[in-house]
């Protein structure tokens, strides 16, 4: 264990390293380049609302804002876990050739999603206050769903990289998986008009949007959501890191 | 100066090779369903145990597919070994295949910093060695150029530049000593030879007895994944020449007359080849020209 921690105190600058040029490399030949960040999330918020507010009876002046709050977590959730899944085969050739711990790929995967994940948290704030869903002191909350959701996404970015290096597959599987994951997570239409109340026990990633929407719109915690939440992303992260430790030896064959 | 630094106990290397390649799902599961997944061993190193102390520099001599790069990559950590116990004391820097761990898209200066992460070195460091390194490199204004749009010879000369900035303790080399045009090879090698006189701990592999010969103070000999010697350097490649190039020396007389048949084909090679021979000077040609000729009459008894 110790050694572990010594280690990562030797590679954290690669650590930083492989994050900034994850984050660099996103928008370098892009003419807006970083402002997408900002951009992605209005545009695509812009046309749920348009589609997805004629399908709904009661008309809601604050739908963008809830919208956005699920968007905004599911796209780092999608993005992040698809990169770490390729993380180490994308970077065999570093892999085959120098030693360096092998966490530290997904690791910085998922670490550069988040960052970009935060900045553009800024067009949340933006809509929050163009839609008058101003800010309580239950938004300081926020920061545990957010914790938890990077738990999730490391421990099944973990998962993930391990599966895809053994079997190519996972790839197609993931995706389709992701779209489940994206229309059972309610970011376009209220859960409470779902019949089928138990398919939301499923989605690792529907409790922790609740308990983000109830910090943004001012009220506290749901106890429940919060240890089905907890639940997910702890013990994606303790089967991650245990799958991933025992088949790490073995990645160099395989890729 | 007899400090051990590395130390291979018994270290074998099994792989597994799959009758089939299997890397999809579906393919996986019908196979283990009806039992069939069956695999082969092969064991490309098999208990090697040797010491190095500091300071030594020591040849890995073998034919092709003796084990020698995967001995390299274990000893480097990137692969990790079935059996046995490797300890190493010391910094490990790794001149194989100069510049794989660039990333395209990035400049030159950006990757000098990534690369240098991937080496382990902390930032402070690479900052203070930065106009060293692209001093060494000789790149000029091109180190503000995306890699992607370098010659393989100037990602190499970056590479090296990288690689050898910092004094290493172990260092290995693996036919690497042939980095860019004549003026950066002697300044390489210049530089290599300045670390050898601080007690740098070399392993060299080179298909070339007169660069082992030149280079090392000490050799082993590998086989089929086997360690048949080790001893200082002058016998070992003595040995290594009897028993191994005079073996090929027959086999490459009996492909000779079937070579004199395609000459007419290959005129020009054939005629730097035959002086070399003839000659026996220029050692590295003689060992392409022996390596290729194995290969061909294994291919032909195959």
């Amino acid at each position: 264990m110790e050694r572990v921690f010594k280690n990562f105190k030797k590679y954290r600058y690669l650590l930083f390293e492989l994050t900034k040029k994850n984050i660099k490399l996103k928008y370098r030949r892009s003419y807006l380049g970083i402002l997408w960040t900002l951009l992605e999330p209005i545009l695509t918020t812009v046309v749920l609302t348009l589609v997805f507010s004629s399908l709904r009876k009661k008309s809601d002046t604050t739908f963008p804002v809830y919208i956005l709050t699920g968007r905004l977590l599911y796209s780092l959730f999608s993005q992040a876990t698809k990169q770490a899944m390729k993380s180490i085969r994308s970077n065999s050739g570093m892999i085959k050739k120098v030693y360096v711990p092998k966490y530290i790929y997904p690791l910085s995967d998922v670490l550069s999603n988040y960052i970009i994940f935060l900045i553009s948290m800024l067009v949340l704030f933006g809509a929050m206050f163009v839609f008058k869903v101003y800010p309580t002191k239950y938004i300081f909350n926020a920061f545990i769903p957010l914790i938890l959701l990077l738990v999730l996404c490391l421990g099944m970015g973990l998962i993930l990289a391990t599966l895809a290096v053994f079997f190519r597959d996972m790839e197609y599987l993931w995706s389709v998986v992701l779209m489940l994951i994206m229309y059972t997570a309610a970011i376009f239409y209220d859960a409470s008009t779902v019949p089928a109340q138990w398919i939301f026990n499923f989605n690792p990633i529907y409790h922790i949007i609740v308990n983000f929407r109830n910090s943004v719109y001012g009220s506290p915690l749901d106890i429940n959501a919060l240890m089905i939440s907890v639940g997910y992303s702890f013990a994606s992260l303790i089967i991650g890191i245990i799958l991933f430790y025992r088949k790490q030896d073995k990645f160099i064959l395989n890729i | 100066m007899s400090k051990e630094v590395i130390k291979v106990d018994n270290i074998g290397m099994r792989f597994n090779l799959m009758e089939k390649k299997v890397d999809n799902l579906k393919e996986y599961f019908i196979k283990l369903l009806k039992n069939e997944i069956r695999y082969q061993e092969f064991w490309a190193l098999k208990d090697i145990s040797f010491k190095v102390n500091k300071g030594d520099r020591l040849g890995i001599l073998g034919l092709n597919g003796a084990g020698k790069s995967t001995l390299l990559k274990i000893i480097a950590g990137v692969l990790k070994a079935s059996e046995g116990e490797l300890q190493i004391k010391g910094k490990i820097v790794p001149l194989l295949e100069l510049g794989a761990g660039f990333d395209p898209q990035y400049t030159g200066v950006e990757n000098i910093y990534l690369y240098g992460a991937v080496l382990g070195y902390p930032k402070e460091f690479i900052n203070d060695k930065y106009n060293e390194i692209v001093e060494f490199s000789e790149l000029g204004d091109f180190i503000n150029v995306p890699v992607k749009n370098y010659s393989s010879g100037m990602k190499a000369r970056l590479g090296f530049s990288i690689a050898t900035i910092m004094d290493p303790e172990i260092l290995i080399l693996d036919e690497v000593l042939s980095v860019g045009d004549a003026k950066f090879r002697k300044k390489s090698e210049k530089r290599i030879l300045d670390m050898f006189e601080r007690g740098v701990t070399v392993l060299f592999v080179s298909h070339s007895i007169e660069q082992i010969r030149r280079i090392c103070s000490r050799a082993i000999i590998l086989d089929k994944g086997i360690l048949v010697a080790d001893g200082p350097v002058e016998n070992v490649c003595t040995l290594y020449e009897e028993k191994y190039v005079e073996t090929e020396k027959i086999l490459k007389k009996a492909k000779k007359k079937k070579k004199k048949k395609k000459a007419a084909v290959q005129e020009t090679g054939e005629v730097t080849v035959k002086e070399a021979l003839k000659e026996e000077v220029n050692e590295d040609i003689k060992e392409e020209v022996i390596e290729k000729v194995t290969e061909e009459v294994k291919e032909s008894v195959n």
